[in-house]
């Protein structure tokens, strides 16, 4: 029915159109992305536990999430939590005025050519993720819910802190 | 594997094929990240307030309705 050349053609095409549509999530597990950790002016993130963060300020629940992770960042900083918010504002100017209101103590960056955002795929804004101090991916947290989250973060966070690399 | 096995295998990976391109993936949408042109000013219904107030005036005299114009939250995709 069809040559041998035939045959391969289709399938390649058909392997090629599954790995195109296929949808790449951080899964747990996973590490954490060079994109991310060879960012400029990224803090060290060897051997810590890291929580990385996508935000914009067009989003309501980011907004709400920055006040928690101040408070997270005071009280386990010291003990080797690196917080790394990357902001994917379109415009500038609307990046810089919302961290010139927020006024975080934590690591921010904005990622203007959104190639971590593409990579990591999160699937709502904001997502969390926490990774342990060997760099793998433990949980997501899928938008800000609050003192829910804070709590859920807070448990996580003391879980992640006490393990050893 | 036979050829007729083969044939018959080609013939369903010719037809998945088929089905995935004219699908186009199905899964082509906004991404979260990509929602904040939703929230600038000019994709608001109510940024002309003259457009707002004739075309309530319509509403309400062509089909009697009126108001129920605002949508709530926001557009990040997460709550």
């Amino acid at each position: 029915m069809w040559s041998r050349n035939n045959q391969r053609a289709i399938i390649v095409a058909a392997l090629a159109i599954t790995a195109l549509c296929a949808r790449a999530e951080l899964k747990p597990g996973d590490p954490l992305p060079a994109s991310v950790t060879g960012a400029v002016g990224v803090p060290a993130t060897a051997g810590q536990v890291v929580l990385l963060d996508f935000w914009a300020s067009w989003c309501a629940p980011c907004k709400a999430s920055f006040p928690a992770f101040a408070r997270l960042h005071e009280e386990f900083a010291g003990r080797g939590l690196v917080i790394v918010a990357v902001g994917i504002d379109d415009k500038e100017s609307a990046h810089e005025a919302f961290l010139k209101k927020t006024k975080p103590p934590f690591f921010t960056m904005r990622d203007a050519g959104k190639a971590i955002v593409a990579e990591m795929r999160p699937p709502a804004m904001p997502t969390t993720y926490l990774f342990g101090r060997d760099g793998r991916l433990r949980t997501v947290h899928t938008g800000f819910h609050g003192k829910q989250t804070e709590a859920e973060l807070r448990e996580q966070l003391e879980a992640l802190l006490k393990e050893e690399n | 594997m036979k050829k007729t096995a083969r044939t018959q295998l080609l013939k369903i990976l010719a037809v998945a094929l088929l089905a995935a391109l004219a699908s186009g993936c199905s899964t082509v949408r906004v991404e979260p990240w990509e929602r904040g042109t939703f929230t600038e000013y000019a994709m608001r219904a109510d940024r002309d307030p003259l457009a707002s107030a004739m075309a309530e005036h319509t509403f309400f005299s062509r089909e009697a309705t009126g108001g129920g114009r605002a949508v709530g939250g926001s557009s990040c995709g997460c709550n």
